[in-house]
Formats: structure tokens, sequence, C-alpha cells
């Protein structure tokens, strides 16, 4: 009993902060991995409603990789696809249900990409590759990870598009009253241009990251 | 009419990938040759073609306020559409698997072409999202099925697209590091700023 006691990881330990500092950069679920690229480009014309978005993944990404964790020896591997989208679904339905008693506003503006995490790669992605094989702890951290990851891109990218696009930030007039709004910016289009400047410039900081064709 | 104006628009003006980023991951990762898009589009297309309908059906007969009248008039004040999500995702995951199954029985070479692909399909933010759309836009019966059909034909159309360019981007001199992803989202944009000319076409 004591020999366990003894190996017990630390509550926080450097392993922790290893599953929460990779997804950022190394391993960031959007730039790297190329997970969950739909809600990304959607929901960011402006901030709020991107920060909102990056706030229900990270949740819904830990709170599920605990629950699979916590199953993952009762699941049989044939079903555990349907096992996974029940219980994200599950947890969106929650999220979607508190978003709309209290952020309204936001919660319409992100209108069906709420539903949509569902089908966010990057929490079906996490659930096989990590939850299914660790701990519950850990996977916690892991979860915390790749939703600030999401986050992290998704914040940049509304803060461009809102700053340039209509000239505020969390609609509070930042430039100057002459300013005339890019409306390029609020289109799609630049949305995924934007990502793929991003890449870009991750990418020649990372020379391992460059593709080999 | 309006069955076609909905079809034309969901496959130009509100498509799926150019204006509402749906099913990018897989559109991204395998768009390398047509061969293996078209494959993939097809599928895509069956799936939406078959569950948009059946989600359709739930939505009016079992998850509207109201809906459930056809029971007793005494559930007029029943509203299960919190239920949505988990109900239309369960049909999804349900038909592809059946569709899946049916298709390896009574068409293995169809299967061949687009087996890899259908497993990939549970979970392509397209299908869910074109039942969502759904949910949200009022459409009569055949408007369903025609605006279920378009999109699948404009993913079709997007996925084409971009696989086609890719197989040419194989001869041109792109700076290393916007290789590969970098450079197939500039693409994506500059392809979604040609689909903008439609959205002045009034239907």
């Amino acid at each position: 009993m004591s020999e366990i006691a003894k190996k017990k990881d630390p509550l926080f330990g450097p392993r922790d902060m290893k599953l929460i500092k990779t997804p950022f950069s190394k391993e960031n679920p959007i730039i790297v991995q190329v997970l969950g690229i739909c809600s990304a480009l959607a929901v960011t014309v402006k901030l709020q409603p991107a920060v909102v978005m990056a706030l229900s993944v990270t949740v819904v990404i830990m709170m599920s990789n605990v629950i699979i964790s916590l199953l993952r020896n009762t699941i049989p591997p044939r079903i555990r696809i349907i096992v996974q989208l029940v219980i994200v679904s599950f947890l969106v339905i929650i999220v979607d249900q508190v978003l709309r008693a209290f952020v309204y506003d936001a919660s319409k503006q992100l209108s069906v990409y709420v539903g949509l995490i569902i089908t966010n790669c990057i929490v079906m992605g996490r659930l096989e590759a990590f939850a299914m094989s660790n701990k519950p702890w850990p996977s916690l951290m892991d979860g915390l990870g790749n939703g600030l990851g999401y986050g992290i891109i998704l914040i940049i990218i509304g803060f461009v598009r809102e700053l340039f696009g209509s000239g505020t930030l969390w609609d509070i007039r930042i430039m100057p009253e002459g300013y005339i709004p890019n409306g390029l910016m609020v289109m799609p289009a630049m949305a995924l241009i934007l990502l793929g400047i991003i890449i870009w410039i991750h990418r020649s900081r990372n020379k391992d990251l460059l593709e080999k064709e | 009419m309006e069955a076609l104006n909905i079809f034309i628009k969901s496959v130009f003006i509100d498509n799926m990938i150019f204006a509402f980023f749906l099913g990018m991951c897989s559109y991204l990762a395998i768009s390398k040759t047509v061969k293996t898009s078209m494959g993939l589009g097809l599928a895509v297309t069956f799936v939406l073609v078959i569950t948009v309908p059946v989600n359709y059906l739930i939505d009016k007969y079992l998850l509207q306020p109201g809906a459930l009248t056809w029971i007793s008039d005494s559930f007029a004040n029943v509203d299960l559409s919190f239920l949505s999500f988990i109900l239309f995702i369960a049909v999804i995951a349900g038909i592809v698997q059946l569709v899946e199954m049916f298709i390896e029985r009574y068409s293995p070479s169809l299967y061949s072409q687009l087996g890899i692909f259908l497993p990939l399909i549970a979970v392509n933010c397209a299908i869910l999202g074109c039942s969502l759309f759904m949910q949200k836009r009022d459409y009569s019966n055949i408007e369903v099925l025609s605006f279920a059909f378009g999109s699948g034909i404009g993913w079709l159309l997007a996925i084409i697209g971009i696989a086609a360019i890719r197989e040419r981007l194989k001869y041109s001199n792109i700076p290393p590091a916007l290789r590969g992803l970098g450079i197939a989202f500039i693409i994506t944009g500059l392809m979604a700023m040609a689909f903008q000319a439609f959205s002045g076409i009034k239907l």
C-alpha cells in the first residue's frame, strides 16, 4: 500500500505541466494537428464569441476526457465511438443550455457551432489518443492544455478580425474615428488566409514541423 | 421552383465549406488527389441525402415545441428540442453504420471505393451541421431534400476543386514553411473569395 503511495506523482507535477504546455506550440491542435478547424474559423468574426467558444470547448474536452478515462476499462472497443459520441453530446447539451441561460447574445451568435462541438475533431481526437489509455488526472490536464491551445488560436484570429474588420475590441471602439473598417476581414475568406499565415509564421519558427514532399 | 432555388443557393452561395467552414478537417486531410476526394465527396452527399430528411422527420414529429400533438393534444406544450444534438448524432452514427453494412452487402465495388471514408463521415461536421441548419430554417419536405442534396454537391465541388489545385501545386515553388497545410488554407481562402461573387445573385 505504502509502495503505491510513494510512486504516486505529486498532484501537479512536471509531467502535468508538460501536458498543458505542449499543445500551445509544438502540438497545437489547430495549427499542427489540423483538428477542429470548422468552429475555429466560423466564430472568430468578433472576439467575444471566440472567447466563449474557446471556454466551452475547453470545458467539454476536460469533462469528456475525465469521464472516458474513468470508463476506459469498461467500454467495449467495438462500440467506443458511439459511447464517446453519446458522452460528448450529453456534455454539449449541458454547455448549450448554460450558454443560453447566462450569455444569451453570445449563444445566439454562435448558433449551430455550439452543437458542432460534438463533431469537433479535437474532442474525439483527445478521447481516442489520450483518455482511452490514461488515468483521469493526466486526462484532465491534457484536456485543459488542448482546450487552451485551441483557444489561443481562436483568440488571435478573433482579435485581428475584430480589430481590423470592425475597428473594435470586445465591442469597444479602439480604432480612431476616421478608420474605415476593412470589410474583407469579416468575410469567411479572410479567416482562412489568416490561419494560413499563422501556420506559415509558426512553421518558419519551428523548422522540424516543415512538411516534406 | 422554390426547391430548385434552395438547391442552387446551397451549392454556390451558402457553400458548406466556403461560407460555413463545415467539414474542413476531412476536406484538408483527404484532398491530395482528385480520385479519393471524389469518393469522399460522393459518400458525404449520399449520407447527407439520407440523414437530413430523417432528422427532419424526427425534428418535426418529436422534438419541436408542440410536435407531439399527433399522439395526444395534452402534449401541446412539450418542447424536447434540447434533445436534438444527442438524437441527431445518434441518427447520423446509426445511419452511417447501416449504410456501410448495406453497401458492403449489395455493392462490393462501391464499398471498396467508399468503404474507408464511410466511418469517417459520422464525425464529419458537415453532416451534423446540415441537420442543425435544417432545424434553424423552416423548410418543407421537398425543400429539405434539395437542401441536403445541394449541400452535398457543394461540398463535393469544393473538395474536387482544391484537390485539382493541390495536384498542380507539386510543380510550383512555395516557401518551405508554407508548403502543405499553409498553402492549402490560403488557396481555400482565395476559392472562398471567388465563391463570394455568387452572393450577389438574388434567388
